[in-house]
Parts: structure tokens; sequence; C-alpha cells
């Protein structure tokens, strides 16, 4: 094997395992949230160290394959999708460490229960968490038609989010001596949905890589 | 009008088909780089252009090849007059044996030239137009041998441009030199396409995205793949074409 295949394999390998890693964090900080367990949260704050380390890995051994090999045509593309699925990840992990700060921040905070289940919130945590995987999936199997349905899904969180700010607003109307604990569990859907949109970016990447197409700002059905 | 239109080409080394069915048009100002492993017929197609290839017995080529919409392979052409027209650069720089001064006005004499005050203008400028003046106003009557590799090889393209050419081929033109001396003539490509039409055959896969508009791929013979050099580098149409430039070839 050449040595430029080499270090693409490396490359490769790392932003898969840093993937999964992410994938991770998003499912602890979800069962974090979902049951307020604080020692699920603070695994979720002791892991995102790893997650920065791998960020700054994966941006310097971009540079220096751009630098060293001046990779052209599919690697070209695949050092610059790494590149932005790699800011990617790191922001999706920002969001997993904010929800499982809100949980470590305010062990008493108690939710209702009805309004976590009547705001679709175990839904939407299960539709991030299938988004990641599916572009994990498309991304290890070089398969870019796994990521075409993230653009849908993407969709669908955004409705999750839109439905959840109707619900809470209505429930703050009815409880306002319990409003500071809303307003800290609508910051969860906002999340969600930021990590939603970074999994349609994501997605582009991989198109990007393997069809050489420009999906941003532009119609995905 | 195109500077070169090639439509299907063949040329043959005796029995070997070194050249097959090429088409191909250049505009006009444009560089164009050949690409293509060793043997592949690069350097053929572009010898092609202003009859080099006469000069090999048993040599044969079918098609047309038009250089400004003149069959450059007619039979009333004159070959001297074709290759005022289109001048061309090898890869290992070949002065006289001659001054600096002598070298360029060389050519121009040959054709016929005798206004010394207009040869010694034209010596200026084709020395300006090569990026070598400033190194050599001073010693313009010095031996072309006492230059560097990379200055012989700009006083070779200042040689080229003197006879005012449509067209300059280049074959591998920066092979032989250093980092250094190969920025300068990738720099000169760059300003030079400015008047001329430029074609240049080079291994060098970043010198090929560095300084031309279009790029051909050849394979055994074949024109394998002719567009844009950012669409060549950044998502070639043919498998063949990416494994080249992605060193993944053979």
């Amino acid at each position: 094997m050449r040595h430029l295949e080499q270090e693409l394999k490396a490359l490769r390998q790392d932003i898969i395992d840093m993937w999964k890693l992410v994938i991770s964090q998003v499912s602890t900080a979800g069962d974090a949230i979902l049951t307020f367990d604080k020692d699920l949260a603070v695994q979720v704050s002791m892991r995102e160290k790893k997650v920065d380390a791998y960020e700054l890995k994966i941006d310097n051994d971009c540079e220096n394959i751009i630098a060293l090999n001046q990779p052209v045509a599919v690697d070209l593309r695949f050092v610059l999708a790494v590149l932005k699925i790699n800011s990617n990840l790191e922001r999706i992990a920002d969001f997993a460490y904010g929800i499982s700060r809100l949980v470590i921040n305010h062990p008493t905070l108690i939710l209702d229960a009805e309004l976590a289940v009547n705001a679709n919130l175990s839904q939407m945590i299960e539709m991030v968490k299938t988004m990641l995987s599916q572009g994990l999936e498309a991304l290890e199997n070089e398969n870019s038609s796994i990521a075409t349905s993230i653009f849908n899904e993407d969709g669908q969180v955004d409705n999750y989010n839109n439905e959840a700010a109707k619900i809470i607003a209505e429930y703050i109307q009815t409880y306002p001596d319990r409003a500071y604990a809303c307003l800290q569990f609508i910051s969860v859907f906002r999340k969600l949905e930021r990590i939603g949109d970074h999994c349609s970016n994501m997605a582009e990447e991989i198109f990007f890589y393997l069809d050489a197409k420009v999906l941003k700002h532009s119609p995905k059905q | 009008m195109l500077t070169i239109d090639a439509k299907n080409v063949d040329f043959y080394y005796s029995e070997f088909h070194a050249l097959k069915n090429i088409s191909l048009e250049v505009e006009q100002n444009k560089v164009v780089a050949f690409i293509g492993p060793s043997g592949c017929g690069k350097s053929t197609f572009l010898r092609l252009m202003n009859r080099m290839n006469d000069l090999i017995d048993g040599t044969r080529m079918t098609g047309s090849l038009l250089v400004e919409g003149e069959d450059i392979y007619a039979p009333n052409v004159r070959v001297d007059e074709l290759r005022k027209k289109v001048g061309m650069v090898f890869q290992k720089p070949n002065p006289f044996p001659k001054s600096i001064f002598e070298n360029i006005a060389y050519g121009l004499r040959v054709n016929g030239i005798k206004d010394n005050s207009f040869i010694e203008q034209r010596v200026v400028e084709s020395l300006k137009s090569a990026a070598l003046w400033d190194e050599v106003k001073d010693k313009l009557k010095k031996s072309a041998f006492a230059l560097s590799g990379g200055q012989q090889q700009r006083l070779c393209i200042a040689r080229a441009l003197a006879i005012s050419p449509k067209v300059v081929l280049m074959d591998e033109p920066a092979s032989a030199l250093d980092p250094i001396s190969t920025a300068k003539i990738e720099e000169l490509i760059y300003e030079l396409k400015k008047d001329y039409t430029i074609i240049i055959v080079t291994h060098n896969m970043q010198q090929a995205s560095r300084v031309s508009d279009k790029t051909a791929y050849f394979y055994l013979g074949e024109l394998v793949e002719f567009d844009d050099t950012t669409r060549i580098f950044t998502n070639p149409q043919k498998l063949s074409t990416q494994n080249y430039i992605t060193g993944r070839f053979g």
C-alpha cells in the first residue's frame, strides 16, 4: 500500500472512531436527561476531552496530508469532507456535553415526566441517534444512498422541536412557578435540533466525498 | 477560431499504433497540460503540432490537424513557416554555443531579418517576456552556457518567443530544473498565456494542476479524458484518470 493510502486509511479509522464516540456521548446524554441520572451525565462530561483530542488530531492529520501529499480527486474530496465532518462531530459532542451539564448542575431540578412524554423528548433523542448512526454507516460502507434519509429526518427533528416549544409554552402558562425548569428543558430540545442540523451537514459531506455533489443550500429531495 | 483543432488523428511508428483516433480542440490563450504515463503518446501528439515527427523514418499520420484553421499536414505547407507559428521548448535546455544575445537573434536572422535595431528590440522584448532580462541585461555578450540550467531554459523560451509564435509547445520544460527555477518557469507560463497558447507535457501532476486551464489525460495512445483542469483534479469522470492522478495507477 502506498504511503498516502496508509495515511488516508488511518485518517478514516480516526474519524470512524470519533464518530462512534460521539454517538455514545449523545446516547448517554439522552439517557441522562430522560432519567436525570447524574452518574451518566458525569460520564459524558469526562469523555468530552477525548472528543476534543480527536478533533485536534484529525485537524492536524488533514493539514499534514494536504501539505505533504497534495491529494487530488477522490482523495482530496475525502480529506476535505473529513475536515468538515470533524468540526460537525465536535459541535455535536459539545451539545451532548451541554445536556449532561444541565443534569449535573441542576441535580434537584425535577421535570414533569408527563411533559417529557408529551413533548416527544425520547423520540427526538432516538431520531438524532438514528441520524448519527446512518451517517456513520454511509461513510463506513461508502454508500451515499444510506445518507439520503438523514435529510428527511432532519425535517422531522425540526418538527419535534417546534411542537415541543408550543407544548412547553402552554405548560408554563399552566404552571408559571415551573418556568425556570421549563426554560432549561427547552434548551435540550434546541440542542437536539442543532445536532440534527449537524447530521444533515455531515450527510452533505458524504455526498461530496462519494458522489462529488455539492448539496449545500439546495433542496435535498 | 480554435488555435488547435485535431480530428481523428492516428499516428504510427512503422507498425506501432502510437496515437488512436485523437480529437482535441484548444482555444486561444489557454494553457493545456498533457499528462499520462511514459509511452502513452502525449509527447508524440505534442510533436505532431509542429511536425517534429516528420524527422523520424517510417512514421505515418492520418486524420487532420489544424493550427489557426490551417491544415498543417497539407502538401503545400512549409514546415519552416509552420515552426515560426508553433515554437517548441524541450526537456533539457539546449542553447546554441553562442552569446546570450545571439541565441535569440539567431532565429530572427535565419528568418531573413537584417534590421539590427529591430533585432535588438526583439531580443530585449523576448528576454523581458521570458522573465530573464533583469538577470542578463549586463552580460548579453557572454556565452549562454555561462547561465544556470533554469536561466538557460528561460533563454530557450525567449528564443522561441522572439519569432512571435502563436503557440508554444513545452515538452517537460522544468523536469531538469530545481524547485526555484521550476517556480519561475511556471510563473512565466502563467504570464505568457496572455499572449500565447501553450501546450505543456508534464509528468508532474501538481505542475499540471498549477499552470494549466485544461488537462488532457492520455493512456496507451488514446485520449482518455480532456476537461477543465479544476474538474480533472477534483472530479475526473473516468476511473482510469482518477487512478493515474491519485497515483493508484498500475
